[in-house]
């Protein structure tokens, strides 16, 4: 009798399992919750929320459940759990990754499931080109475009040589190779660091001013980019040599840096002040439901990977089975993204503007990232005739 | 040569800076033989005790001075509640324990200051590039560095090569028994030797916060570095952490300035920009793994009969 009882138990249990299984959309987020970057993996964490209640917490009419991973910023933990999240939890999406190593070495699991992955920070030239595929999109950019934005204003700003300094890995090789392409004036020199170990950048800063050039291009996310603003202002360089930026400064970053951010310019995809309704909204409601944070760029890339997540489970009525009408949704861009005119080229990496963003003091005293300008228009990353998708 | 002038200095400060995390581990290492993981944890400690009371207090001096006697108090209350359990024990117990405190002090800082890591600003009269020779300009801050650091290396000599308490750590060092025997109140004196040794590596934090952020797990790499130092310096030899953490200063810092351009000279550009911060951030594990060959003890080891 007890025997009975017992296995009937069990068999409702596995019963409630699996109709749970069927009557949810199951998104996986790999992302760094854990160490000094756990700031970016929270700030995106917070903003796929945030999409997800404005979303009412369901994708074509059923609920959804979201598991989040912490890669640890290692390529071999982001790796395991993306192949958890897709063996053993049969997620529908994959979403996330800050890091271009971690998607990297992640990415072929999710291709071989045939699981649909959704970058919403990392961009590495090897996704745009020759990995790129009908399974993965990308919410955020290809890594070579925003430093190609911040050379094309230096060339506005008539700057005449520049010296590059960047991390040791895929990020920093496409960052800088970046500035490159566009920048039109003398490179006098080039240095990369050890990543994420090096924290003393005193060799380097003194390699920039003995090079003489006239101006500094970095590539420094999360802490990393505190330090380097630090360094930089206390060697003096802040007057002597004007620092362009890319990925250094942002939301989280500023409360750190405080004064040494002040007048250093950088480029970006999205700056919380752009004019859209969709983005008053985000930014509005973020400020309200996480008091005393701000959203970063990487929050609003989450934020559109959950509007395109979304778009593609409405257009199938949450069967999500149909992959192929899935995928030829998601090309659509079907859905309105925070920073404006937003497009996919063929190898699903978005056709989208790059603007100027300063650091200012806003209207409570504070220091806040402000749109300038906006540098290029429509501008589409230089690997996508390599992708083999037409 | 003015960067070369420019490099040299950012060596000897790095150097100086591993000094003061090496000396305590050194110490604690050599005389209570005990390996101590969570040294680091006590860089952590002393840096965010430094941005709790300069925020607290507004004044950058009397904060760091307040900070200093918390790491100081946090070591010595360590000892007291968790550690004098563990000295008769095998080394594999103070590293499975000692490697617990670090989880227990990140989550305890995760739980107190939150996961986003503080500022820790420089009053504005350290913040001013310095002319030292004309056309080399060094940053204040750097420079005070290397004052204090020098400070702290000569008073740590005077300390235990002049007074009765540093003749009683030497020879705790030489024979832990013999002083026991002799009637030496051995348990005061480990307690005073590890407070110390968390001092100094709070003083390493607290100096490094505002060029570096003060962030959970900070210590976590620079501690390998000290391991290297000791190992490579002598265990127990104050004298040898000193050589060894500047010699290792000097080699990482003039292997990243300098590697590059000599790689260049043999490989093509984008291949030495790659291979260069590998290699050069190889140069001190190999310094030591040569060291380890050529003289086991260590290139000053500490006087053992």
């Amino acid at each position: 009798m007890r025997a009975a009882l017992w296995l009937a138990g069990v068999t409702s249990l596995a019963l409630a399992n699996s109709a749970i299984a069927a009557d949810t959309i199951k998104i996986g987020f790999v992302s760094t919750f854990s160490g000094p970057t756990a700031v970016i993996g929270n700030d995106m964490r917070n903003s796929f929320e945030l999409a997800l209640d404005h979303m009412g917490r369901k994708m074509g009419g059923k609920p959804v459940e979201v598991i989040y991973e912490d890669d640890q910023q290692k390529p071999d933990v982001g790796k395991q759990k993306t192949e958890k999240l897709i063996q053993s939890d049969k997620v529908d999406f994959i979403a996330g990754y800050i890091w271009s190593n971690v998607l990297l070495a992640s990415l072929k699991t999710a291709v071989d499931a045939q699981t649909f992955l959704i970058s919403a920070n990392a961009g590495p030239s090897q996704l745009a080109g020759e990995l790129c595929s009908p399974y993965v999109f990308s919410t955020s950019w290809q890594n070579d475009q925003t430093p190609q934005a911040v050379g094309l204003y230096m060339n506005q700003k008539g700057v005449k040589s520049v010296f590059l300094i960047g991390p040791n890995y895929a990020a920093g090789k496409d960052m800088l190779a970046g500035v490159k392409s566009t920048f039109k004036g003398q490179v006098l020199g080039e240095e990369y660091t050890v990543w994420p170990s090096q924290l003393d950048f005193s060799a380097e800063l003194s390699k920039a001013r003995a090079s003489k050039a006239e101006s500094i291009f970095v590539f420094y996310p999360g802490a990393a980019g505190v330090q380097f603003l630090n360094q930089y202002t206390q060697a003096g360089l802040k007057q002597q040599i004007p620092l362009y930026t890319a990925f250094t400064i942002d939301e989280l970053s500023l409360p750190l840096q405080k004064e040494n951010a002040l007048g250093v310019p950088g480029a970006q995809e999205w700056v919380n002040d752009l004019p859209n309704e969709q983005n008053k909204r985000f930014v509005a409601d973020y400020r309200k439901k996480y008091t005393g944070l701000r959203p970063t760029f990487y929050g609003a890339q989450s934020y559109d990977a959950a509007q395109l997540i979304n778009s593609a489970v409405e257009a199938v009525k949450a069967d999500t089975s149909k992959k192929d009408a899935m995928k030829a949704e998601m090309e659509k861009a079907n859905f309105k993204s925070v920073r404006g005119p937003f497009k996919f080229g063929n190898n699903h990496i978005p056709i989208q503007n790059f603007y100027l963003q300063d650091v200012v003091k806003d209207a409570d005293g504070q220091l806040s990232l402000k749109t300038v300008a906006t540098i290029v228009k429509d501008d589409q990353d230089r690997y996508h005739d390599k992708c083999p998708m037409k | 040569m003015l960067l070369i002038v420019e490099q040299f200095l950012n060596g000897l400060q790095f150097g100086l800076l591993l000094f003061l995390l090496a000396a305590g581990l050194t110490l604690v290492f050599g005389i209570m033989d005990f390996v101590n993981l969570a040294h680091g944890s006590l860089y952590m400690m002393g840096a965010y005790f430094a941005a709790s009371f300069v925020a607290w207090t507004g004044n950058f001096i009397f904060g760091i001075v307040l900070a200093l006697g918390a790491t100081l108090l946090l070591g010595i209350l360590l000892e007291f509640v968790a550690l004098r359990h563990l000295y008769g024990r095998d080394h594999l117990d103070h590293v499975l324990a000692t490697f617990g405190l670090i989880l227990f002090f990140n989550d305890a800082v995760r739980l107190i200051w939150g996961p986003a890591g503080l500022a820790l600003p420089l009053p504005a009269w350290l913040t001013v590039p310095i002319a030292i020779m004309p056309g080399i300009y060094y940053p204040a801050y750097r420079l005070a560095i290397i004052a204090v650091a020098l400070a702290v290396a000569l008073i740590l000599y005077l300390v235990v090569m002049r007074t009765r308490v540093g003749m009683l750590i030497r020879a705790g060092a030489s024979n832990r028994e013999m002083i026991g025997a002799l009637g030496i109140n051995i348990k005061l004196l480990y307690t005073l030797v590890f407070g110390l040794g968390a001092a100094l590596a709070g003083l390493a934090g607290l100096m490094q916060a505002p060029i570096l952020t003060v962030q959970i797990g900070m210590g976590e790499n620079i501690l390998i570095l000290a391991f290297v130092i000791i190992v490579i310096g002598g265990i127990g030899s104050i004298r040898g952490a000193f050589l060894a953490a500047i010699f290792v200063g000097m080699i990482d810092t003039l292997g990243r300035a300098f590697l590059p351009d000599l790689l260049r000279q043999v490989l093509s550009s984008s291949a030495a920009s790659t291979a260069a911060p590998a290699l050069s951030s190889m140069l001190i594990y190999l310094l030591m793994a040569i060291v380890l060959v050529a003289r086991p003890e260590g290139l000053f080891p500490a006087n053992r009969s």
